[in-house]
């Protein structure tokens, strides 16, 4: 690269870091007061660049009418942000933290559908910005839009210090993010408090969309693809710190910059095509910053561990007879029902394994995983290669596939154990979108974006019914060998170290192995799920290894309810049920599911099982 | 504890699955159809449309074998795993004939595996790999839409002509991308011995970043860029790449930036000169595309996009296979379909026996601009039979059945 | 006969903050030794260093012949040191009876396995513990619900459940009301005297600590101004200058 090169390639770097900033900007003072993880922040965002596209639209192409948009667009997903909190998050403050999480992820999906309904599905190419052209630096031309952005990072920045250092308002948003509970023992409106950070972070988010018109077209697309960068930079700046997002966004656009600058390398005969790692190098740089700066670039280390303000519930075993008709129901049922419903039951099979390994280490450990499916995914790779590259029996490469899977939660988990809350469950998210990466992209061992076909069973097993039956035992097996565990001496230390990991220690219990054990243990869970499901689908690909995957995953969990050993399994079931459901018959499935997501929420704060587990003790008591 | 509720909800759950698929007596022909409608909307919406016509037309005039043809269309999430559950449900639960569709390569492959392992017919409608009919082809599975080797093949007659030396390459990061690539490359190679390919940027699919790609590309110092590029990328790709100059030039070629899906949204910013491959429907005269036009128009008040061409076919093809098999037998339908010809909007196709690749064409030509527009200028149509390998190089790439 | 605790030259600084300077002190077995001084003298920064949780500048903490100090948590238990914390740690989730298990269990090392079921070893001995701090009748109770008097009950059984030579109690009477402070100092006075346990506690109950420590050792913004039983601290004019006045 020449130096005028390196130079322009900086300026990129720099322009793409400001909308970067203003987003994480957002999710890092919501969290910080709110200790919401947002997934809806890039819905947000993709609502900045709709709105600001019409309203461009309807104000006119001229510089007043471009500004006057950007702004309003801002205002008006203000306004959005409003509505979610007061709608749906006020409601659920008092839920464990992660059900909100839910709740904005079932956001996600009304907003998506949302806006497919409203501005349909083409791309919408913004106009550019009206009294903006080109400039030329040391010979290049650059597009002068870029060097306002650059410099509107470093603005928003400084007047949101200010708001912070000078402000009333700014004031109580510090003591929240520091103390959530001495704010409201200080006898602060917390309701205002929290919809006034809602505003400002939606604001945030609607700003950086609505500035990305000129270089962006608005399409569906934009949420996901924001939000899992928002959360990069969050995290490694460090939540709740706004110089640390700053600092943070500005690395990872100059890494990413740099990595499509240089472009392919030779080096020692091997060629090295650095603008493939654009999709990986936050990732990257999320989990090495992680392993050395637990908290983040300018994070601190939160000064209560854990709010000690609500206790997780004691664990109780599901009643052997409840067992054992749930059994005879899933025995029975196909020989009623069509080949179907064995298909649909063997991938619910297949996703209950998944969901109770990942509750397993979430609920019970105390170990939040964003990226649970890099086990379910890998085991069914693992599978997969086992079976078509070393030639392996299928009914070998799905045992062992579980071991590979496993390996891979050796390693990840040692690094992920060293971390807890939020910073731990990004880790694991970086983990396994590092895994999806090269899943993706390593085209001569894994077939990259195709995947690995035809990879069907023995010929024993190949009706599907059979198949199932294999499955469920498989899967039943492995999820009663979990709930087993939960009340064995390891599964009791693990609920020891969530509920106190400093008396686990002055106990001698030596948590962090424990922990490590755990994730394993999950992580060969999931494989095996992973390498069922792969044999029943004939194919393999690497949306297996997604964050979409992951996301099933704790949706799952989340909708039975983390507290109930049940609730995953019925959190896999209804969800994957759902979903069949509604895609099949519904136009707007999505929203629909968002919106039943929601009503679940708002009606069973616990999860399913855990709410109708409640309902029947107070019927109870109501009798008695 | 919760007996009674949790074996409650469960029974109601199980029941409601059960009664998933009724059974049919002399009803309508069942044709299977699944495709990524939410993850790829711009495109499948006019897919959506193309098919829905073209049932109305089958039906409206006795439908075939004396039996009217619907469509069971499901939604795959872009995602394998949900595209072979979603066509078991179609051939179990629905009991349809057969199955069409898909657009993404990934999800097209794993069902075309799938048709194999259950011997169903399969008409693949979009997927562009060339894999589908070649490397992983199979007896079972046919593709309608000129793929992306065809593609490409199309227009290396014009790259050829420039004679330039120095090549730039930029494609999104998957299947199509990469095997778009590899073909230019091949092709160009062979005919143009001496060539350089001087730089390749492989952004990820949706999430290119524009400026620094564009520059990237520029300080290579290419006399020609290769793109296959579309969608939000290719919007981003040109904005950027106009106002840094790096057009200036540089002749560039996109693959399917002509389609009106790709080339609508860039207005009056549509790149002029570009060599390009899509549908310039608007000055189509043949008589089969006329009809086509004034039906679609009349129908949905909107101008056809490439999707709603190939929505249409599909299920054209689809009953010119039922029609000329008499039945509904599977082995019976694929040994129609080898060879099989019938009209489209875009001329007659035939179904190669060889590799069970359709021969639709498609249109080359030069983007220009015209009224805030996008158009395609100096367009020629290629047969499809033009622009494939000797018969003796697919024999070699695709497996013997 | 040797003391089981010997405290020389311990020392931390927080930045400017000299939190503990040059502190030594010994504890005998059966002894309680009371550490006093006003909020801020260094207390729990002394505390945390010998439990473990904070590493000191310098000193030595002999227990046994070992130092201790620079030890992990996790080891210092293994050498016989139980501990309570100011804030009260318990596993909130898990039952009265099962949290003093866990720490049997943890004692005997058999806490690796994946299918025995917890709870089904240790009973008796959890039990007895349980009944020796007053807390039988709440066995099943989960720890989460219990009251802050109570859960400091749980933690000195906790504590005493792998037979310890030495207990470290981080104001372990603080929220508790008088009557039950006194109470509960003097279980653990009859323990340590039974059991020959050493014990360090801080109070802020000048009742509970004139009323039971043995001695009594007195540190002020960082230093040791004085010690010795308790008769002669309370007749200690520094101590009713910089203390005892400073309360009155
Ligand atoms: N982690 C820490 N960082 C900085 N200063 C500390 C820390 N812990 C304690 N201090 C300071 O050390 C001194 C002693 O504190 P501490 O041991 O808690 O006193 P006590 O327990 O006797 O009330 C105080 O001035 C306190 O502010
Ligand atoms: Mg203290």
């Amino acid at each position: 690269m020449s130096l005028p090169s390196i130079l322009i390639q900086l300026l990129n770097g720099l322009a793409s870091a400001s909308s970067l900033f203003l987003v994480s900007a957002g999710l890092s003072l919501i969290f910080g007061v709110t200790r919401i993880v947002n997934f809806a922040h890039g819905s947000l965002y993709m609502l900045g660049l709709y709105g600001a596209y019409s309203l461009i639209e309807a104000l006119g192409r001229t510089p007043l009418g471009f500004w006057s948009a950007v702004i309003l667009a801002a205002l008006v997903v203000g306004l959005v942000g409003v509505a979610i909190e007061v709608l749906v998050l006020r409601r659920i403050y008092r839920a464990p933290e992660l059900f909100q999480l839910l709740a904005t992820f079932a956001v996600v999906l009304v907003i998506k559908d949302v806006a497919l309904f409203a501005w349909g599905p083409e791309d919408l190419v913004g106009p550019r910005a009206p009294g903006f052209g080109s400039v030329e630096i040391l010979g290049k031309r650059i597009p002068a839009y870029d060097l306002l952005l650059i410099a509107i990072g470093p603005v928003v920045l400084g007047v949101m210090r200010l708001l912070l250092k000078r402000t009333r308002w700014g004031a109580l948003v510090r003591a929240a993010t520091q103390d959530r509970e001495m704010v409201g023992a200080l006898g602060v409106d917390q309701a205002r408090l929290f919809t006034s950070v809602f505003f400002v972070g939606a604001v945030l988010a609607g700003l950086g969309g609505a500035l990305q018109i000129p270089r962006e077209p608005a399409n569906l697309d934009l949420d996901l693809a924001v939000i899992a960068d928002a959360f990069v930079v969050t995290v490694v700046g460090g939540l709740g710190s706004l110089g640390g997002a700053f600092l943070a966004a500005i690395l990872i656009a100059l890494a990413k910059a740099f990595c499509i600058g240089i472009g392919t390398v030779h080096l020692f005969g091997t060629e090295i095509v650095f603008s493939k790692l654009t999709l990986v190098v936050e990732f990257v740089i999320m989990g090495v910053v992680l392993v050395l700066r637990p908290y983040g670039l300018r994070g601190k280390k939160p000064a209560t561990p854990r709010t000690s303000g609500e206790i997780a519930p004691a664990l109780t075993s599901p009643r052997w007879q409840v067992a054992a008709c749930w059994m005879v129901l899933f025995l029975v049922v196909p020989l009623l029902g069509d080949r179907y419903v064995v298909v649909l039951l063997t991938d619910i099979a297949c996703f209950a394994l998944f969901a109770a390994s990942l509750h397993f280490i979430m609920g019970p450990a105390g170990m939040v995983s964003f990226g649970h499916a890099a086990y379910f995914g890998l085991g069914a790779y693992a599978a997969a290669l086992l079976f078509k590259r070393a030639g392996l029996p299928m009914e070998a490469a799905l045992l062992l596939a579980p071991f590979c899977a496993g390996l891979f939660a050796v390693v990840y988990g040692w690094f992920c154990v060293r971390l807890s809350g939020v910073y731990l469950a990004m880790l694991t998210l970086a983990f396994a979108q590092i895994s999806w990466s090269i899943v993706f992209q390593w085209d001569s061992f894994t077939d990259g974006s195709n995947g690995i076909v035809g990879i069907w069973p023995s010929a024993w097993l190949s009706d599907k019914s059979v198949y199932y039956y294999m499955t469920l035992a498989l899967c039943g097996i492995g999820i009663v060998f979990l709930w087993r565990v939960l009340f064995s001496p390891f599964g009791y230390v693990l609920r020891a170290g969530r509920d106190s990991p400093l008396r686990a220690e002055a106990l001698g219990i030596d948590v962090r192995s424990f922990q490590w054990a755990a994730f394993v243990l999950a992580g060969m869970l999931a494989g095996l799920a992973g390498a069922a499901f792969a044999f029943s689908k004939g194919s393999i690909s690497p949306s297996s290894v997604s964050i979409g995957q992951s996301t099933d995953g704790l949706v799952m969990v989340l909708l039975g309810g983390v507290e109930t050993l049940t609730g995953p399994v019925v959190g896999a079931a209804l969800f994957t049920w759902l979903r069949d459901e509604l895609a099949r018959d519904t136009q707007s499935w999505r929203a629909v599911l968002g919106l039943v997501i929601l009503l679940i929420v708002l009606l069973f704060p616990q999860g399913l099982v855990g709410g109708l587990k409640a309902l029947i003790g107070r019927w109870r008591e109501a009798r008695a | 504890m919760l007996t009674r509720n949790h074996l409650f909800t469960g029974a109601a759950a199980l029941v409601a699955l059960s009664l998933g698929g009724p059974a049919g007596a002399q009803e309508p022909i069942k044709i299977g159809e699944l495709n990524s409608y939410k993850v790829f909307s711009a495109f499948l919406e006019p897919y959506k449309k193309g098919w829905e016509m073209a049932v109305e037309e089958i039906n409206a005039s006795g439908g075939v074998l004396g039996r009217k043809i619907e469509i069971v269309s499901r939604d795959d999430n872009g995602n394998p795993g949900d595209a072979v559950r979603a066509a078991e449900e179609l051939l179990s639960s629905q009991k349809v004939a057969f199955l069409i569709g898909t657009f993404p390569s990934n999800v097209g492959l794993a069902v075309a595996d799938f048709a194999k392992q259950r011997k169903t017919l399969f008409i693949a409608a979009e997927p562009l790999t060339d894999k589908i009919v070649w490397e992983a082809g199979n007896a079972y599975t046919f593709r309608l839409r000129t793929s992306t080797y065809m593609q490409t093949a199309m227009l290396i007659a014009d790259a050829v002509k420039l004679n330039k030396k120095r090549w730039a390459i930029v494609y999104p990061n998957y299947e199509y991308g990469q095997s778009a690539t590899a073909a230019f490359k091949k092709l160009l190679s062979a005919k143009q011995p001496g060539v350089e390919f001087v730089t390749e940027q492989a952004p990820p699919l949706g999430k290119i970043d524009a400026g620094a790609v564009a520059q990237a590309l520029a300080d290579a110092k290419p006399e020609a860029i290769f793109s296959s590029l579309f969608g939000a990328d290719l919007a981003k790709f040109v904005r950027e790449g106009q106002q840094r100059g790096v057009f200036k030039g540089v002749e560039v070629f996109n693959l399917l930036a002509g389609e009106p899906e790709y080339l609508d949204p860039l207005k009056e910013e549509a790149p002029e000169g570009w060599y390009v491959t899509g549908y310039p429907w608007s000055e189509i005269k043949t008589p089969e595309h006329a009809k086509f036009l004034a039906a679609y128009q009349a129908k949905y008040k909107d101008y056809p996009r490439l999707g709603s061409v190939v929505g249409y076919s599909t299920v054209m093809s689809a009953v010119a296979a039922i029609k000329k098999t008499g039945s509904l037998d599977q082995y019976k339908l694929i040994t129609a379909m080898s060879g099989l010809q019938h009209m489209t909007p875009f001329g007659n196709v035939t179904y190669r026996a060889l590799d069970h690749q359709s021969t639709m064409g498609a249109y080359v030509g030069r983007i220009a601009v015209k009224d805030g527009k996008g158009y395609m200028k100096d367009w020629r149509f290629v047969d499809g039979k033009d622009a494939l390998p000797s018969d003796e190089e697919v024999r070699k790439m695709r497996p013997a059945n | 006969m040797s003391a089981v605790l010997q405290v020389e030259g311990l020392h931390k600084d927080f930045g400017g903050v000299r939190a503990v300077v040059d502190v030594s002190f010994a504890v005998d077995a059966g002894e309680l030794l009371a550490l006093i001084g006003p909020n801020g003298a260094g207390k729990s920064t002394c505390f945390n260093m010998l439990n473990g949780q904070l590493a000191p500048d310098s000193g030595i903490a002999r227990l046994g012949g070992r130092d201790i100090l620079g030890m992990s948590p996790r080891a210092i238990w293994k050498l016989g040191v139980g501990r309570t914390f100011q804030i009260t740690a318990t596993f909130a989730s898990l039952s009265v009876r099962e949290n003093v298990q866990m720490a049997l269990y943890s004692h005997a090392g058999k806490l690796g396995s994946l299918l025995q079921r917890f709870g089904a070893a240790f009973t008796v001995e959890a039990d007895a513990l349980l009944d020796q701090v007053g807390m039988l009748e709440q066995a099943t109770r989960l720890c989460g619900v219990l009251a802050y008097g109570d859960l400091k009950r749980v933690e000195l059984a906790m504590a005493l459940a792998n037979q310890p030579r030495l207990l470290l109690m981080d104001e372990p009477t603080a929220g508790m009301a008088p009557r039950e402070r006194v109470a509960l100092m003097e279980l653990v006075a009859r323990l340590a005297r039974a059991r020959q346990i050493a014990v360090l506690f801080t109070e802020h109950d000048m009742d509970v600590v004139f009323s039971q420590a043995d001695r009594i050792v007195v540190l002020d913004r960082g230093r040791l101004i004085a010690g010795g039983k308790p008769d002669e601290v309370k007749a200690n004019v520094n101590v009713r200058d910089v203390y005892l006045g400073g309360m009155a």
